[in-house]
């Protein structure tokens, strides 16, 4: 799956990763560890560097997230590729989906959100990508939500994603908001990311090349996934 | 180049991806020695995790078309996990390195109020190969013995392992950077 499988892969650019503690976002507050992590002494080994490699025939695709069926809601195409930090393709890399329907309510036991549940709307998926790194699946624009972390606390729109790169060290979970989003600047999970330009990526773009007449608006999305390479930290702090 | 996608937190509504038989890894009919690698999560208070998403990786045994050496499994509302798995063998340190590793599986946690997912490493205690192992023997013996899973006997007849993870305070486990 890569042209370089012996190199360990490059640390997290700074600030491109959120902080464990987040005063803004409560939950953090008894979940975060208070030691340092620790750095493995003999670098990334054969555990870091491999991963489970998973197939659509054993783990079937998912990439109508409406079934064909008649889900309640604005209906949307995300595609876009999975790269490397180099720009370069991740083929065979499974993406798990989830989201709230287009009321803002998972259909999950535990949300107790007061808002309708789409019998015809479950709101998961499951793509791989191509020998291009290109996915693509269709879906509805999922709703805001309220959550308690503060006074008047509602979730942007947004789709969970969890990503399996060829190594173990890639694994993703990341989250994908809309452009003009007023919930954004008051969101303190999306405000996590240190970096503003890695925090904007989280952020699909309106795609009129890939929405599609009389049927689905369109979005891209693009993932990075770490990189393999020889930059130790100290050739980015010479 | 461009710095990787950022991280965000799995929240509280990932189970609509669990798929329960993913907890034991022997389901496809691996051969090997079963085991059963069980723990308790806990927070900073000792209060149970009680939604958090535990994946288990291990490069050993080599992977096969029945062995995907990966599982993940749900905490319940007392923050237990239970993986049934293989137990593993040696393998390889870094490239180059002479030192094999002991036997051990990577566990990584996703739960809400993790805005970045942790990692770890559970080791199986009694293995001669703990004693000379790179990350074991950098850590000082409290630290260490965090990341060292301990029999407790059998449950539905299998050998089984605890590992508790403390994720903030007394007993904190190590967490890897890795
Ligand atoms: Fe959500």
């Amino acid at each position: 799956m890569t042209d370089m499988p012996d190199l360990p892969f490059r640390p997290f650019s700074p600030g491109s990763q959120p902080a464990l503690d987040n005063p803004q976002y409560g939950s953090t507050a008894k979940r975060h560890p208070n030691h340092a992590l620790v750095r493995l002494p003999m670098g990334q080994t054969v555990t870091e560097m491999s991963a489970p490699r998973f197939s659509p025939t054993r783990y079937p695709a998912v990439v109508d997230m409406t079934h064909g069926k008649n889900a309640l809601g604005e209906r949307i195409i995300v595609q876009g590729r999975v790269l490397d930090e180099e720009g370069r393709p991740q083929p065979g890399v499974m993406i798990e989906v989830w989201q709230a329907n287009a009321a803002g309510r998972y259909d999950h036991a535990r949300d107790q959100h007061d808002a309708p549940l789409d019998p015809n709307f479950h709101g998961t998926g499951l793509v791989f990508t191509d020998a291009d790194g290109r996915y693509s699946f269709t879906t509805i624009k999922p709703g805001a939500y309220p959550w308690r972390n503060h006074h008047n606390a509602w979730r942007p729109n947004h789709i969970h994603y969890s990503l399996f790169g060829a190594g173990f060290a890639q694994r993703m979970i990341t989250q994908m908001y809309f452009p003009g989003d007023p919930l954004l600047a008051l969101d303190p999970i999306f405000q996590c990311t240190p970096d503003e330009a890695t925090r904007n990526r989280l952020i699909a773009a309106f795609d009129l090349d890939v929405t599609q007449p009389e049927w689905a608006l369109g979005y891209t999305f693009d993932f990075v996934l770490r990189g393999r390479g020889q930059t130790p930290f100290e050739e980015n702090h010479p | 180049m461009t710095a990787a996608t950022a991280s965000q937190t799995i929240g509280p509504y990932w189970h609509l991806l669990e798929d329960k038989s993913w907890a034991n890894l022997t389901r496809f009919g691996a051969e090997g020695e079963r085991i059963a690698l069980i723990g308790t999560i806990t927070d900073g208070d000792g209060l149970p995790v009680g939604d958090a998403c535990v994946e288990l990786w291990q490069p050993s045994p080599a992977a096969s078309p029945t062995w995907d050496g990966f599982g993940r499994a749900a905490t319940d509302v007392g923050g237990n996990y239970c993986f049934v798995t293989l137990k593993p063998g040696p393998v390889g340190g870094a490239p180059g390195a002479n030192t094999p590793q002991a036997p051990h599986v990577a566990l990584t946690l996703f739960a809400r109020g993790l805005l970045i997912h942790l990692q770890t490493r559970a080791y199986f205690d009694g293995d001669p190969l703990n004693e000379s192992d790179p990350l074991l023997a950098s850590l000082d013996p409290p630290r260490r013995a965090t990341l060292v899973a301990r029999p407790v006997g059998e449950q539905n007849g299998i050998p089984t392992w605890r590992m508790d993870i403390r994720l903030q305070g007394v007993d904190e486990t190590v967490f890897l950077e890795i």
